[in-house]
């Protein structure tokens, strides 16, 4: 029969019917699946017992791939196409790889991500990592005995969204269904905030294979809160075995490298610096291709100073992050270790004095966010009571439509919890109106130039009506994985237009940080632009309303020395539109509406008695 | 009659509930649903309920509805791993017939 889990009191499932959910880390250097078994969120290994998947893809021609151990133990005796640290390459073009030239693989540059000539073709770094997803799935659905529904990838907090999209694509192609993205310092906190269930504000130190993030959470109440987030997205344990490597050269002098050597002293320098999380020195030794020899000894004293600078890279952005959330150092209550270079005794030392505590490292680094994924993967798939714990992710800024004058009429303020949907009306501002043009922008100030702009779309097929008559509804809805959409639908008709946009992954945090501060800093002139572009819309209303008057019924219904007194407050008002001066702009269109109240009421009463000519009276009754 | 766990399987529950935290044990019984007429639940026990039945086995106590004890009394739970997949079996002495996963039976 089939094996059972214990469900959740009241959780239990049909038979057949078991929403089987699972967490994946898909990292740079390593990959590894999870899932929650009987309550517990467990790694899932391999037939070896193994929990880890290299990331390494490597294409034989007229054969699958091989993914993982084969492919590493490849490395060296096949570079072109053994594929490393794709994450790397995600939605990246050429042109963003700064170190393409230290990569020992055949790039083809392609529009939007570059692509790898391979024993199998040309591949994309989304198949690379569609076939390492592919292999974990396998792993997943051996073990959990039955069909998913669906995973949790972790990404970056620091990946945009053409990186978010690219790891998407390669779950669809990987035939995973993806329940969302999450970013690995949460998954972080998830696994750890559940298991400790303590409060308070926490770092989330995360120096995986090829990046760094540091995060800043706050804990309360089961609440799980993105306070800060900053890092280095070309930063990790890659790094550290690269300064090896480089010193191996340099000590022994050796001439340069062809991609097989390399290959093989980059191994050679990632075994050493693991070696040096336990003893303190470490012989490295290798045969190059040309026959030379490389017989070094590494101690960790060398070594914490050839990587004292790597290490003082994460500081910055710690410090940066701190002050994004308004914190210090001292006020952080615990610091959550996350991926395997965290491992080194030099890091370890340098995140405990500047916390000035011994960081958190109670779940094992390497696991640690592949374990909150699979958590929050079994919430996703519904195997646990909702209100049990929430994850709220933060709009960064808030988001907004541009209005008459260059305005922003904030629709969805900054930190709104994720997912959220607002909606607004909004109406024509002429008479006859049959289209609208919607922008969208995202922003703390109050004119759209000072804004970021995200998108624009228009609305054709509105009905002619007086201005001001037409109810347009604009929704802003965002999901959980950031993505916007906008859409904008005409009441009465029911016409409707939309545009899917992604806000929060174009900016980077230093850009977010800039924004808001320029809002506070602003703050003053905002409210006097903001007053001053009202009364600009106001007056060119008015001056358009009266023209259009004008040129109908200004013969007819007005004297020569009315249509004159009524030009001259029109030219007055023109004038007072090209300055800044608020309390003038004002003062001439409370000029123009005084010129022109006998002539608005003259109009009325000659188009009431056009209306009412040659009807009865009973027919007018209602 | 009783309901029993074997040792590996008391030992598996008691390492789970201890990793969740809390739970007064586990529950085990019928719903009618399924391919083939009643299906097992199993699930973790926060609330006892008042007419549970409650067998105590290698430290584990396991929770009965009386209306359940009818279609598994005499049941064996075993943990066991298959593969890389590892969960609960059941020896049901009274079942009579079950769908081919023998995630459903009859009595």
């Amino acid at each position: 029969m089939a094996l059972m889990q214990i469900a959740e009191p009241g959780m239990s499932t049909d038979p057949h019917r078991h929403r089987l959910a699972i967490g994946i880390d898909l990292g740079t250097t390593n990959s590894l699946v999870a899932t929650v078994r009987n309550g517990i969120a467990v790694v899932i290994n391999d037939e070896q017992g193994r929990a880890l998947l290299p990331s390494v893809v490597r294409y034989r021609p007229e054969e699958e791939p091989h993914v993982g151990y084969a492919a590493q133990r490849a490395q060296s005796e096949d570079p072109y196409n053994t594929i490393v640290s794709v994450k790397r390459l995600m939605g990246r073009g050429l042109h963003d790889l700064a170190d393409a030239g230290s990569l020992p693989y055949a790039f083809v540059d392609a529009p939007g991500m570059v692509q790898l000539k391979t024993a199998c073709g040309i591949k994309s770094p989304v198949e690379v990592s569609a076939e390492i997803l592919k292999r974990l799935r396998e792993r997943a659905e051996h073990a959990l005995g039955g069909e998913m529904v669906g995973a949790v990838i972790t990404v970056p907090a620091y990946f945009d969204d053409a990186q978010r999209q690219a790891t998407k694509d390669a779950a669809k192609l990987a035939g995973l269904n993806v329940l969302r993205l999450l970013n690995e310092p949460t998954a972080a906190a998830v696994a750890y905030g559940l298991d400790n269930a303590a409060e308070g504000i926490y770092a989330v130190y995360d120096l995986g294979g090829g990046t760094f993030d540091i995060s800043i959470l706050r804990l309360s109440q089961g609440i799980f809160e993105v306070l800060a987030t900053n890092g280095d997205a070309a930063l990790g344990g890659d790094d550290f075995d690269h300064r090896i490597y480089c010193w191996i050269l340099e000590q022994s002098s050796l001439a340069p490298l062809s991609a097989h050597d390399t290959r093989l002293l980059l191994t050679k320098a990632r075994e050493a610096k693991e070696t040096l999380t336990e003893y303190p020195e470490v012989r490295i030794t290798a045969v190059l291709s040309t026959g030379e020899m490389v017989d070094l000894l590494l101690t960790a004293q060398v070594f914490d100073a050839l990587t004292a600078s790597l290490v003082g890279k994460t500081l910055g952005p710690t410090r940066k992050a701190l002050r994004d959330a308004g914190l210090t150092a001292d006020q952080v209550k615990g610091v959550v270790m996350v991926g395997g270079a965290t491992r080194m005794p030099q890091i370890q030392r340098t995140v405990a004095q500047f916390f000035k505590q011994e960081p958190l490292n109670n779940l094992d680094p390497d696991k640690v966010v592949a374990l909150g994924a699979a958590i929050q993967a079994n919430v996703l798939a519904g195997n646990r009571v909702a209100d049990d714990w929430l994850l709220l992710d933060v709009i960064p800024l808030s988001l907004g439509i541009e209005t008459m004058g260059g305005l922003v009429e904030r629709i969805v303020p900054r930190n709104s919890t994720l997912p959220t949907a607002r909606a607004q009306d909004f109406t024509t501002f002429k008479d006859g109106q049959t289209a609208m043009s919607f922008h969208v922008v995202q922003g703390e100030r109050e004119l759209v130039a000072d804004c970021r702009s995200l998108a624009k779309f228009e609305l054709r097929g509105i009905p002619p009506m007086a201005a001001g008559a037409a109810r347009i509804r604009v929704t802003l809805q965002v999901d959980a994985d950031g993505l916007l959409s906008v859409s904008a639908r005409e009441q009465s008709t029911g016409v409707e237009a939309s545009v899917a946009v992604k806000p929060s992954y174009g900016l980077t945090d230093d850009d977010i940080t800039r924004m808001l501060k320029d809002s506070y800093v602003h703050a003053k002139e905002d409210v006097h632009a903001r007053a001053l572009r009202e009364a600009q819309v106001e007056g060119k209303r008015l001056v358009e309303a009266t023209q259009a008057a004008l040129a109908e019924d200004g013969e007819a219904l007005l004297s020569a020395a009315e249509r004159a007194d009524i030009a001259r407050g029109l030219s007055a008002l023109a004038a007072a539109l090209e300055g800044s001066d608020l309390t003038a702009l004002k003062r001439a269109v409370e000029t123009l509406n005084g010129l022109t109240v006998e002539f608005a009421s003259r109009r009325m009463d000659a188009s009431v008695r056009k209306a009412l000519a040659g009807h009865r009276i009973e027919d007018v009754e209602c | 009659m009783a309901i029993t766990l074997t040792e590996g399987a008391a030992t598996h529950v008691k390492k789970f509930l201890a990793k969740r935290g809390k739970g007064a044990g586990l529950r085990f019984g019928v719903r009618t649903s399924g391919c083939s007429g009643l299906a097992y639940k199993l699930e973790f026990v926060d609330l006892p309920g008042e007419d549970d039945l409650r067998f105590e086995s290698h430290g584990v106590t396991v929770f009965v509805d009386p209306k359940s004890l009818e279609y598994i009394d005499g049941t064996e739970l075993d943990f066991v791993r298959e593969g890389l997949n590892e969960g609960f079996k059941f020896n049901n002495p009274r079942v009579k017939d079950q769908c081919g996963c023998g995630e459903s039976f009859n009595v």
